[in-house]
C-alpha cells in the first residue's frame, strides 16, 4: 500500500483510484497444459492442435508436470504460499475459440495462495503489492475476423496452452503503480524462466481492474476489508504492454469519475482497450450475463505434491531481483534505486557484476548506468549487443582506480574502445595517455606558468579560489595527463597558500 | 424450489438449446417433477461430510513436457478439420463473432 | 457343420485355435445372422467388408501359429466407442456424419488381441436412457417376447443394442458402457451376462463421454466365462486417461474356478422394495439359497441410504453431462444448423441435434450447476454420494459380496415407461450405487418370470474385487443353469 495516495480532482470533490491486476503469463513449456501438442507461437492454422485440444469426442486431459513445477516456481518467486493440494475446475461457457465448451482452470483451490512483492517506483518510493493467488489454466484459441466479411476463422493453436493467472490484491493506487507492478512481475518471471514475458506474442497480458471511490474510502476499506467502500470496478481485458496499462488506468479513472459526477452509475463490466484511440469500450453486452457453472473437472483428480518437492524447487531458484538488489546495496554500496535499475534486467545486472567484481562498486555503477546505458540508449542496442564488453569496461575502471588515467581521459579511452575496440591498458600505453605524476616535470610546468602570470599570482594571494585557474593552466601544459591532486599540492606550495 | 417458465427458458438459453413453445410447456412439468423428486436429498444429514467428486483416490498422474505424436499430439491440421461442417485453409469457419 | 453362432465365445476361440473352423467362416455366419436381424434394430452399422478382412488376417495368423487371445472372435461394438475410420454417432443426430480418426483404448485393446469387429451397436442417445427408446436410430427390440404375445419389448438401456445382439447371437460378445446400470440392466432384461468393472479398470479414452466420474466400459456376453475373457482384454492402465488405475490386469477367466466356499455374501434388506414383483423376490431368495448350498455364508446387511442413490445420480450425471456435451456445438464436427448469429447457431444446432431425454438431462444439469443452486443440489449430492460410498465400504468390511436383483422388473413394452421420466429412472435403482461408489457389479441370468421373460441377479464387490465377484457369478450361473433361448421370431 502506497502511503502517498494519488488524488484525482473532480467537479464535486476528490476521488481515489483503486487498481487490481489479473496477469496471464504463458508457461515457458514445450507442450500444452493437458496435451502433447506444441505450445510454440506462430504456426500455421490448427498446426499445433491435438485431438484433445480440439475437444474431439472421448478425448481426455493429462496434465503436464513441467507446467505444475513452473507454477510452484513462480509462486515461490512471489513469496507466496504453495498449496500441496489444489484442484481443477471447469468454467463453462460457449465460444468458438473454446472447443470443449469449458475452460479447465482452478477456481476454488488454486495451486498458489497469497504472496507479496516489492515494486520500485523511483529513487525514493518502493511499494509492496499483495498477491491474491496464482492458478493454472488453459488458454483459448483465436478467432480471426478480417479474412471474410461475414465469417470468423477459428485457429485453435493457442487452445490448451498453459497459463499462470497471477491475481493481485486491489492495492495499487495509480497508473504509475499499476504499470510498475506489471513490469516487476515480468522481471520476476523472466528471472525464474517460467515465462518469456514476450508481450507482443501475448505471452503476458493483463486484465486491468479499475474503480474509483471518494477520498478516504480506500483507507476505510483497508481497515474494515469491506469492499462496499470501493466503487464498482470495470475489467479491461488483455492489455499487452506496460504503457497500455498506464493508459487504461488513466482513461478508466477519468471516465468513471465523469460518469459518477454526472449522476450515472458504473456497471461491473468487461471492457476492451483500443490501442489507436487509447480508450476503453464495453466488450460484452450485459444481456448474456455469464453464469460459468464452475464445478470440479471429473476427468482430473486433485493435484497433489509433497513439501519436499516444493523445497527441491525452492533450492533450485536463481537469485531474484529483490535479493540481488539488496545484495548490490550491501556489497557495492549502491543506492537502492541504482540497484533496482540494474536488476530490472538480469543481463544488465550480470554485466554490472562482472564490471564491479573486485573494484569500486559506486564507480562501476556510475560507468555502467551513466556512460554505458547512455551509449546503449543512443545506439538503441540491448546489453547483450553492447559494443563494449564487461572486461573492457572493468579494465578501464582499473586504470582510473590506480590513477593511471583521470576520469576525463577515461571518457576518451571509452570513446576509442567504442570506435576501434581494444584493451584499455594498451590504448593508454599506445597513445601515451598515462597521467604524469613525476613531480619534476610538474614543478617545471608550474614554475613556467607562475613566472608568466605575475598579476594572477598577485590575485591568488587574497583570492585562493583563483588557484583553480593555475591548475587548469598546468593541466593544459601537460596535455591533461597531469595528476590533478599532485598539481594542486605543488601549486599551493609554490604560491605559498595556507 | 420450483421452476417457472422464465427460469426454464433462461436455463435453455444458458445451455444453448433452442426450444419451441410446444417443447417448453411439457418440459416445465417434467423438470419440476424431477426437481421435486431430487429434493428428498435435503433430508440427509451431511454435516462434516466432504464432497465426493471421484471414486478414485490416487494422486493425479502427470506427463512429461515432451511432444507426442499420437492423438494427444499436434501437426495434423487436416485431421483436425476433417469432420468440420465448414473450413478453409485448415481454419474452422463460423459466422462473424463481433467483439 | 454346426452353426458357429451357437458356440460360446470361449468354445469359438478354442475351436479357432484348434483350426476346427476358420475365422472367416465364423465371421460370415455372424454377418449372415446380423443381416437377417433387421426387426431387432440392434446394429446401426455393419462393417462386413472390414470384418471379412480382419477375419482373413486372423486366419493367416492362426495358420502361422501366431494367434492372439481373441484371434478371429467376431464382436459387436457399442456405438459410443470411437472406432478409427468407422462412423461413431452415439445414436445422436448431432453426431451424424462424424467419423473418428482414432480408436478408443478399449476397442483398441480388443483389436490388439485379434478380435474381429462386425459393426456398431445401437444405444440410447449418448447412453442416456434405460430402454433404448431415446436412440436417434429408433429403439432396439428385445429378442425376448412374453409367452404367446408379440408385443415389442425393450431390451433395456443404454446398452440395449449390445444386450440384444448377444441374446440373439448376432455377435459372440459385445462392448458396452455403464454409467448408472447401462450394462447390468439390459443384460438382465435379455438373459445375458454384463460386467460393470471397477471405475478406472477400463480406460475411458475414446469413449464418447456421458458422466465422467461414473462412466465405465465393460462386456456383455453369453455367459460368465465369455464376459471374463472379454474383460481381460478390455481392461488396462491407460496413461491417456487420468482416472485410469495403474494396476496389473489379472486373467479373469482363471479366477472363475474358485467357487464360493467360505465367502460371506450380504443381502441388503433395503433392496426389497414394496411393489416389487414377487417373482423377483423369489429368484433373489433362490439365488441366495443356491450360493449357500455351495458353501457361502449368507448374511443380511443394511444400506439405509440406498433410496438416495438415484436422486444423487440424477444430479451428478446430468451436471457432468451438461458440461461434457457442450462440445457438440456444430463447429468442429457433426451436424450444424446455420444461423448468422453464433449463439443462435449453437442453440438451433443443439435444439435440433439432441433428442428429448438428452435435452431434459442437459437442462437439469445446467440448472443444478447454475448460480444459486450449486450448493443446494450439486454440492449436496456429492456429499450424500460420499456418505453412500462410505456406508457401502463399511458393509464390505463384513462381507465379500452383495447379492441383489439387477432390475426391478423384467423387459417392459415400448412406450410403457417412457411417458414418465422418473418411472424410467427407477430401472437403475439396484445398479446405480455401484457407479456412485466406483465398485464393480455383474448381472447373471437368474431364470424366467411368469411371462417367460429373463430376470437377472447382481453381485457387487469392493473396488478391484472382480476376481472374487466372478467366482461368485460363475458359481451362481452354474447352480442356476439358465439355458433358455428366445424364439427367433425376427427371422422370417
Ligand atoms: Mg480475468
Ligand atoms: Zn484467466
Amino acid at each position: 500500500m502506497s502511503e502517498a495516495k494519488n488524488l484525482l480532482r473532480g467537479e464535486t470533490g476528490n476521488w481515489e483510484v483503486v487498481i487490481g491486476l489479473e496477469v496471464h503469463a504463458q508457461v515457458a513449456s514445450v507442450t500444452k497444459l493437458f496435451s502433447g501438442a506444441s505450445a510454440e507461437y506462430g504456426a500455421g492454422p490448427n498446426e499445433n492442435v491435438s485431438l484433445v485440444d480440439a475437444a474431439m469426442p472421448g478425448m481426455l486431459p493429462v496434465i503436464n508436470s513441467f507446467c505444475v513445477d513452473q507454477a510452484i516456481r513462480t509462486g515461490l518467486g512471489l513469496n507466496a504460499k504453495i498449496n500441496l493440494w489444489s484442484r481443477f475446475d471447469r468454467k463453462n461457457y460457449f465460444y468458438p475459440d473454446l472447443p470443449q465448451g469449458y475452460q479447465i482452470s482452478q477456481y476454488k483451490d488454486p495451486i498458489v495462495g497469497e504472496g507479496e512483492i516489492e515494486v520500485e517506483l523511483d529513487a525514493e518510493r518502493t511499494i509492496k503489492v499483495g498477491i491474491e493467488r496464482l492458478h493454472l489454466e488453459q488458454d483459448a484459441g483465436k478467432s480471426v475476423h478480417d479474412l471474410a466479411p461475414k465469417e470468423s476463422y477459428v485457429d485453435l493453436n493457442r487452445s490448451g496452452v498453459a497459463l499462470m493467472e497471477i491475481v493481485s490484491k486491489p492495492e495499487m493506487r495509480s497508473a504509475e503503480e499499476a504499470s510498475a507492478y506489471f513490469s516487476k512481475l515480468r522481471t520476476i518471471v523472466r528471472y525464474l524462466g517460467t515465462c518469456d514475458g514476450n508481450m507482443d506474442q501475448g505471452s503476458m497480458r493483463a486484465d486491468v481492474n479499475v474503480s474509483v471511490c471518494r477520498e478516504g474510502n480506500y483507507e476505510k476499506f483497508v481497515e474494515t476489508g469491506d469492499f462496499s467502500y470501493l466503487g464498482t470496478r470495470t475489467e479491461t481485458k488483455n492489455v499487452n504492454s506496460i504503457r497500455f496499462v498506464r493508459q487504461v488506468v488513466d482513461y478508466e479513472a477519468r471516465r468513471q469519475i465523469q460518469v459518477l459526477e454526472s449522476g450515472g452509475t458504473i456497471d461491473q463490466e468487461t471492457r476492451l482497450f483500443d490501442v489507436k484511440t487509447g480508450e476503453t469500450k464495453t466488450m460484452r453486452s450485459k444481456e448474456d450475463a455469464h453464469d460459468y457453472r464452475y464445478f470440479p473437472d471429473p476427468d482430473l483428480l486433485p493435484l497433489t505434491f509433497t513439501q519436499a518437492h516444493v523445497d527441491a524447487i525452492a533450492a533450485s531458484l536463481p537469485e531474484l531481483p529483490d535479493a540481488k538488489k539488496h545484495r548490490f546495496v550491501q556489497t557495492y554500496g549502491l543506492s537502492p534505486y541504482d540497484a533496482s535499475v540494474l536488476v530490472m534486467d538480469k543481463a544488465k545486472a550480470d554485466y554490472f557484476e562482472e564490471v564491479a567484481k573486485g573494484r569500486d562498486g559506486k564507480l562501476a555503477a556510475n560507468w555502467v548506468t551513466t556512460e554505458l546505458f547512455g551509449l546503449l540508449n543512443k545506439l538503441d542496442k540491448s546489453i547483450e549487443e553492447s559494443p563494449i564488453s564487461a572486461p573492457q569496461l572493468g579494465g578501464l575502471i582499473d586504470l582510473i582506480q590506480d590513477q593511471t588515467i583521470s576520469g576525463k581521459i577515461a571518457k576518451q579511452v571509452f570513446e576509442i574502445m567504442l570506435e576501434e575496440g581494444g584493451d584499455p591498458k594498451e590504448i593508454v600505453e599506445a597513445r601515451g595517455l598515462k597521467q604524469v605524476t613525476d613531480t619534476g616535470a610538474l614543478e617545471a610546468a608550474a614554475d613556467k606558468i607562475i613566472a608568466a602570470n605575475p598579476e594572477q599570482v598577485a590575485k591568488v594571494k587574497d583570492k585562493p579560489k583563483a588557484l583553480g585557474w593555475f591548475v587548469g593552466q598546468v593541466m593544459k601544459e601537460t596535455g591533461g595527463k597531469a595528476n590533478p591532486q599532485a598539481v594542486n599540492a605543488i601549486l599551493k606550495e609554490k604560491l605559498g597558500l595556507e | 424450489m420450483s421452476l417457472d417458465e422464465a427460469t426454464v427458458r433462461k436455463v435453455a438459453k444458458l445451455a444453448r438449446i433452442a426450444m419451441s413453445d410446444e417443447e417448453i410447456t411439457p418440459l416445465i412439468g417434467e423438470l419440476n417433477g424431477i426437481i421435486d423428486w431430487i429434493e428428498q436429498l435435503q433430508e440427509v444429514d451431511i454435516d462434516g461430510v466432504e464432497a465426493m467428486t471421484s471414486s478414485v483416490d490416487v494422486a493425479l498422474p502427470m506427463r512429461a513436457d515432451t511432444l507426442t505424436h499420437d492423438e494427444t499430439g499436434g501437426g495434423k491440421p487436416g485431421e483436425i478439420v476433417a469432420n468440420a461442417p465448414k473450413t478453409e485453409d485448415h481454419f474452422f469457419i463460423v459466422p462473424k463473432v463481433v467483439e | 457343420m454346426t452353426d458357429l453362432t451357437t458356440l460360446t465365445l470361449a468354445s469359438l476361440r478354442d475351436g479357432l485355435a484348434k483350426k476346427e473352423f476358420t475365422a472367416t467362416e465364423a465371421t460370415s455366419a455372424y454377418l449372415e445372422r446380423a443381416e437377417a436381424s433387421g426387426p431387432l434394430n440392434a446394429y446401426v452399422r455393419l462393417t462386413a467388408e472390414k470384418a471379412r478382412e480382419q477375419a482373413k488376417a486372423s486366419d493367416e495368423r492362426i495358420g502361422k501359429g501366431e494367434a492372439r487371445p481373441l484371434e478371429g472372435v467376431p464382436l459387436g461394438i457399442k456405438d459410443l466407442f470411437c472406432t478409427d475410420g468407422i462412423p461413431t454417432n452415439a445414436s445422436s443426430k448431432i453426431l451424424e456424419g462424424f467419423t473418428p480418426t482414432y480408436e478408443s483404448t478399449v476397442s483398441g485393446n480388443l483389436k490388439r488381441d485379434g478380435a474381429v469387429f462386425l459393426g456398431k451397436l445401437n444405444l440410447d442417445e449418448f447412453a442416456m436412457g434405460s430402454s433404448n427408446e431415446t436412440s436417434a436410430h429408433g429403439p432396439v427390440i428385445n429378442p425376448w417376447r412374453r409367452e404367446g404375445q408379440d408385443t415389442k419389448l425393450s431390451p433395456g438401456g443404454s446398452s440395449g443394442g449390445s444386450a440384444a445382439a448377444v441374446a440373439a447371437r448376432l455377435c459372440a460378445g459385445a462392448t458396452a458402457t455403464d454409467t448408472g446400470g447401462s450394462i447390468r440392466q439390459p443384460a438382465a432384461l435379455t438373459g445375458t451376462v454384463g460386467i460393470k468393472p471397477t471405475y478406472g479398470r477400463c480406460s475411458r479414452f475414446g469413449i464418447v463421454a456421458f458422466a465422467s466420474s461414473l462412466d465405465q466400459a465393460g462386456p456383455i456376453a453369453r455367459d460368465v466365462r465369455d464376459a471374463a475373457i472379454m474383460l481381460t482384454s478390455m481392461a488396462s492402465y491407460d496413461p491417456k486417461d487420468s482416472t485410469s488405475i495403474d494396476r496389473p490386469v489379472p486373467d479373469y477367466e482363471k479366477a472363475l474356478a474358485g467357487g464360493v466356499k467360505g465367502l460371506k455374501i450380504g443381502i441388503p434388506k433395503e433392496y426389497r422394495l414394496d411393489g416389487m414383483p414377487s417373482e423377483i423376490d423369489a429368484l433373489w431368495q433362490r439365488g441366495a439359497d443356491l450360493l449357500k448350498e455351495q458353501g457361502a455364508e449368507i448374511v443380511e446387511v443394511s444400506l439405509p441410504l440406498t433410496k438416495y442413490a438415484l436422486p444423487v445420480y440424477y444430479i451428478v450425471a446430468p451436471a457432468e453431462a451438461s458440461s461434457n456435451l457442450a462440445r457438440y456445438d456444430g463447429v468442429r464436427y457433426g451436424q450444424r444448423v446455420h444461423d448468422d448469429d453464433i449463439n443462435e447457431l449453437y442453440a438451433k444446432t443443439r435444439g435440433e441435434g439432441f433428442g428429448a431425454e438428452v435435452k431434459r438431462r442437459l437442462m437439469i444439469g445446467t440448472y443444478v450447476l447454475s448460480a444459486g443452486y450449486y450448493d443446494a443440489y450439486y454440492l449436496r449430492a456429492q456429499r450424500v454420494r460420499k456418505k453412500i460410498a462410505d456406508e457401502l465400504a463399511a458393509v464390505f468390511e463384513g462381507v465379500d459380496l452383495l447379492l441383489t436383483p439387477s432390475s426391478p422388473s423384467s423387459a417392459f413394452g415400448l412406450g410403457e415407461k417412457s411417458s414418465d421420466p422418473i418411472e424410467m429412472y427407477l430401472n437403475d435403482v439396484f445398479t446405480v450405487t455401484a457407479n456412485l461408489a466406483g465398485v464393480p457389479g455383474v448381472s447373471v441370468p437368474a431364470g424366467l418370470d411368469g411371462q417367460g421373460l429373463p430376470l437377472g441377479l447382481q453381485l457387487v464387490a469392493p473396488a478391484f474385487g472382480e476376481e472374487v465377484m466372478l467366482r461368485g457369478a460363475a458359481a451362481l450361473e452354474e447352480a442356476i443353469g439358465f439355458d433358455a433361448q428366445p424364439t427367433e421370431w425376427w427371422k422370417s
